[in-house]
């Protein structure tokens, strides 16, 4: 008979105030192979995890419970401090007794107990049925991919070949340099984005450790973290084939369309432009010394109107989301018109001015100042051509009026949106995405640069929208992730992963195409289906379609799942769950 | 939130917490030079509880339903709906209203379909003039002769067309809470 | 095809040459139009500024009607037709004010009758090419821009448009039968009819700048598909003679089947740009 040692959590009053766990303990206390059953306030706490640690030397229990929240919180905590004093970690099962028990009975003390007691009963039953597993070793590829060679991924490929990594890195385009390339001056301190962008591309064109793949594109990826196998079409007849242990995703952003603007014209009003656009008459205008110009007529812009959040914070229609840029460059490109037409006017339509970077609230203050930026507070409601010229209709929110405006040029701050093609890039890399299309960090706080696929990393716009220096620093940041990554010889993997009974399996192949992370495959030879253990995820597809049940996950073998299930279907506690 | 905003609210199916402000309704409302208030700042008296002033405001009256501001409002917000629900509570208090000319034309006009099921320009516009009094004021002069072209033009019969389902149409308005 | 037909309580009165031309252009497209049977006024602009249930019941008189009818339904009048697609979204959204409408009117709404505008009727797949093949006077002289205003298109929650902002079919249904369609950046703003009663010169104020957009833009006529807009336009346009031509107009004319009595109607002569 198994030593089974129950712990139950109060997590402060989370569970205890709900579940009776005095009750818990002494109703366990009757079960003949439990040897150990206690409460305690926090269990994930250093006392707490030395109660756990000492009552299994104590009372050799073999076998360990754990009731308290999700084990997506603190498992590993548990199995750790099981393992440390000798017990393997795969012997440690989670009761979730707070998501799925407290929280939601917390107006019904009776049946939460119940519930709980039935939730421990049921893993009990799993774990007594457990196997003593050791975790699966897999040696490691110190290469790594960047896929986007804009200002984040140039950063995250130097930093990575300068530490010494083998670094591959596709672009789309044929040039390298992303949207800074498009630019004229950078906010705060108007540093020509030429001098910002061309050492770091000549510095990635000339560095020994980076292949750089331009005009072409990842078209396959298979494997998992420390070993991923990548397919690179490059324009040539064949893919390239790169294996990389680790890689940084770095696509980019692009400005939702003018066109989708309706009540700005859709694009067919000639004189208004979107954002970057504007940055390129701006760059024309320094390179020549001629003042910036109006693309219908090439007339010298008189009058400029900037209208920011153009898409943006409009959740009816466009955006539902500040698109953080916009606020600090149309400041700045206010400023730098008014440097290359002297005596023009520039305005700027906008809702909040959102300045949440070093210096930026002294440089927009200063640009109002110094340059006479007359800032309207109101969203435009439409824009027309009067003319030769373009008007529109906005608002002054500080006055209450409405407002006629004429210009030469209307420059609108569009929306900041993920690169197109995103999601092809999302299901190559398993990586997912928000509901705008952004790339899903793994946890927005602690764990800002992951994606939710172990050794994928997010960098730059395609995250979230990102002026130059947060872009860099979060390239930096995925840079030192996949260093620290690098740091192993062999990476360790758990062990629930699939096996294949090797009597039961007929060879009919149907666990091969299902399987979604390619761990299967059928050796013909001696006709069973394998399993490749670095690739399972145990995710369990292929138990749920084998038809012979020749598939089992280790440590969540059919038999332990249905066990569990049983104690719920008891008909006591399905009539207290409703 | 405010009692008077709440039964806005419920009156009219838009929720105005969902303003942030911008002023985009107000940048793009034909008849906005003539309210006392903008059309943001309509939504933020609602807000504040501000019942009397805008029950006895030119601006409900003045809103002319061309649903512009709610076509472009980034949170989809209608301020139709909410005009519409600020006019017929004040006709139902019977509130003295600043645009009296405007609240008779509507009352003649839908007294007209009350009474025939279809309107008849001729003795609906007998009775704004009366009511109105416009008669009395700058500006008849120059209505009339337009009036009085469309009659020329055989542009409002003299006889009225009604229908035969008045019961109906009867009960409509006695569901309302209207008093003509 | 053949419809039905809500004339609306203009059509006898301001917009007699409204109905009398949108009859006879669908009937020389061979497209019958059958009056629905005793329908009421739709409440016009009035009733919903009074009261919210009045404002929905009367066009929600009128969509039973049809429904019984069983046959599409074309409604000229922008006004009605907005009105009746208000009552219409109100039994669609279901809701304290579709129970009402149901009890009080006796009828459920089951969605099986289109409720179109001309607008509606025009971007309909094949009705511009049929209009094509009938053409027998091309309109190669007239210069127009489209004015759609507000009713025919907004709110997109009641008329299901997929742009509000810039509707085209007017312009392809006057290019359809010759005539030039300019563009201009009028063609939704609101002419304040509504204000007609009460505050003329407002109205005008409103009504001047489109007419004097129309012609910067370099057109002879605007072109609607409205009852309001149509007389607020041609009385309110501070003297400056610029006709106001129901779309129906244009295409009869095209078709030629035109009557003298449609063009002595307009306060503003379009005769002259029929010759």
């Amino acid at each position: 008979m198994s030593r089974i040692g129950v712990f139950i959590c109060w997590c402060g009053s989370n569970i205890a105030g709900t579940v009776d766990v005095h009750e818990v303990v002494a109703e366990l206390r009757k079960l003949p192979d439990v040897v150990h059953a206690e409460n305690y306030m926090y269990m994930c706490s250093d006392p707490g995890q030395d109660r756990i640690k000492n009552a299994i030397q104590e009372k050799a229990i073999d076998r360990l419970v754990v009731a308290s929240c999700s084990p997506r919180m603190h498992e590993n905590t548990f199995r750790k401090a099981a393992s440390a004093v000798g017990l393997n970690p795969y012997l440690v099962e989670i009761a979730n007794v707070r998501e799925q028990c407290s929280w939601v009975h917390q107006r019904d003390k009776a049946t939460a107990t119940k519930k709980a007691l039935n939730i421990i009963r049921a893993t009990m039953d799993k774990v007594r049925r457990n196997a003593a597993l050791e975790a699966i070793r897999v040696p490691l590829t110190k290469r790594a991919l960047v896929v986007g060679a804009g200002i984040a991924g140039i950063s995250a490929a130097l930093d990575l070949a300068d530490a010494g990594y083998e670094t591959v890195v596709v672009e789309r385009e044929a040039a390298v340099g992303g949207r800074v390339r498009q630019l004229s001056k950078t906010f705060p301190y108007h540093e020509d984005a030429r001098d910002i962008l061309e050492p770091r591309i000549q510095a990635l064109r000339e560095h020994q450790n980076v292949r750089l793949y331009t005009g072409s594109r990842v078209t396959e990826v298979t494997g998992y973290v420390g070993n991923f196998e990548v397919a690179i079409a490059t324009g040539d007849a064949d893919p390239v084939r790169e294996t990389v242990g680790g890689i940084v995703v770095a696509t980019g952003y692009r400005l939702y369309p003018v066109e989708a603007m309706a009540e700005y014209g859709a694009g067919r009003v000639p004189d208004v432009i979107d954002a970057l656009a504007f940055e390129g008459l701006l760059r024309q205008s320094m390179d020549s010394g001629e003042p910036v110009r109006r693309p219908s007529d090439g007339k010298a812009v008189q009058d400029v109107v900037f209208i920011q959040c153009s898409g943006s914070r409009d959740p009816e229609h466009h955006k539902p989301y500040c698109s953080r840029i916009c606020c600090l460059y149309t400041s700045k490109q206010a400023a730098l018109f008014q440097e290359q037409n002297p005596g023009g006017r520039a305005t700027v339509s906008y809702m909040d001015i959102r300045t949440d970077c070093k210096n930026a609230e002294e440089y927009c203050q200063k640009n109002i100042e110094e340059g006479g930026l007359l800032y309207l507070r109101g969203r435009v409601s439409k824009v027309w051509r009067e003319g030769d010229r373009v008007a529109l209709w906005t608002a002054d929110t500080l006055t209450g009026e409405k407002l006629e405006v004429e210009a030469d040029l209307v420059v609108l701050a569009m929306a900041v949106e993920p690169s197109p093609g995103y999601a092809e890039v999302a299901a190559l890399f398993r990586a997912s995405v928000d509901q705008n299309g952004f790339f899903q960090e793994s946890h927005i706080k602690l764990r800002p640069v992951e994606s939710s696929t172990r050794g994928v990393y997010l960098a730059g716009a395609s995250q979230y929208p990102k002026d130059i220096t947060d872009s860099v620093a979060q390239a930096l940041a995925t840079a030192s992730k996949v260093q620290s990554l690098f740091a192993n010889e062999e990476l360790a993997q758990d062990p629930l992963v699939a096996r294949v009974d090797p009597d039961a399996c007929s060879a009919c192949g149907l666990c091969v195409p299902i399987c979604p992370y390619g761990a299967r495959e059928l050796d013909e030879r001696v006709r069973l289906s394998r399993v490749n253990e670095a690739l399972c995820q145990g995710c369990g597809a292929c138990v749920a379609v084998c038809p012979n049940k020749a598939c089992q996950l280790k440590n969540g073998l059919v038999v332990q799942v249905l066990g569990e299930i049983e104690m719920f279907t008891e008909p006591d506690l399905a009539e207290a769950c409703g | 939130m405010h009692a008077f905003a709440s039964e806005i609210q419920e009156r009219s199916g838009q929720n105005l917490s969902r303003c942030y402000q911008c002023k985009k309704c107000t940048a793009g409302c034909p008849t906005v030079t003539w309210f006392e208030w903008p059309n943001h700042g309509v939504v933020r008296m609602i807000q504040r509880g501000l019942r009397d002033e805008l029950l006895g405001s030119k601006a409900i009256w003045m809103c002319v339903t061309c649903e512009t501001c709610g076509t472009r409002c980034p949170n989809g917000i209608y301020l139709s709906p909410i005009m519409d629900a600020l006019r017929a509570l004040a006709v139902e208090e019977g509130r003295p209203v600043p645009e009296p000319a405007v609240v008779a034309f509507h009352k003649a006009f839908v007294g007209s379909a009350k009474r025939f099921g279809r309107v008849h320009e001729a003795t609906m516009l007998a009775e704004f003039m009366w009511k109105s009094k416009l008669f009395l004021q700058k500006g008849f002069v120059g209505e009339a002769v337009g009036g009085a072209k469309l009659f020329a033009k055989g542009k409002i019969p003299l006889l009225p067309s009604s229908v035969k389902g008045k019961a109906e149409i009867a009960k409509i308005f006695a569901e309302s809470e209207l008093k003509l | 095809m053949t419809y039905s037909y809500y004339p609306g309580c203009t059509a006898h009165s301001t917009g007699w040459e409204f109905n009398d031309s949108t009859v006879a252009v669908f009937s020389t497209l061979g497209s019958g139009l059958t009056e629905i049977e005793d329908w009421n006024c739709c409440g016009g602009a009035s009733a919903h500024n009074l009261d919210h249930f009045v404002g929905l019941g009367l066009p929600a008189r009128n969509l039973s009607i049809a429904q019984a009818a069983g046959k599409d339904l074309i409604i000229p009048c922008a006004g009605c037709y907005n009105n009746v697609k208000k009552a219409q979204t109100a039994m669609e959204e279901g809701g304290e004010d579709a129970a009402k409408l149901k009890r009080v009117l006796d009828f459920d709404w089951q969605g099986k009758v289109a409720v179109l505008s001309l607008v509606d009727w025009l971007e309909r797949p094949g009705v511009i090419d049929g209009l094509t093949a009938k053409v027998k006077r091309p309109l190669s002289n007239l210069k127009v821009v489209a004015y759609y205003g507000c009713q025919l298109v907004r709110p997109q929650r009641v008329t299901g448009r997929s742009s509000c902002e810039n509707p085209t079919v007017l312009e392809e249904a006057c290019r359809a039968v010759g005539a030039t369609a300019l563009d201009w950046s009028y063609k939704v703003d609101c002419c304040g009819a509504d204000l007609a009663f009460g505050h003329g010169d407002r109205a005008e104020a409103l009504c001047t700048k489109l007419a004097q957009q129309a012609k910067a833009a370099g057109a002879d006529a605007i072109v609607v598909s409205c009852g309001l807009c149509q007389i607020n336009l041609d009385m309110r346009q501070s003297g400056l003679g610029l006709p106001i031509l129901y779309i129906t107009e244009v295409l009869g004319a095209a078709l030629g089947v035109a009557k003298d009595k449609w063009w002595k109607k307009h306060i503003n002569d379009p005769s002259g740009l029929f010759r």
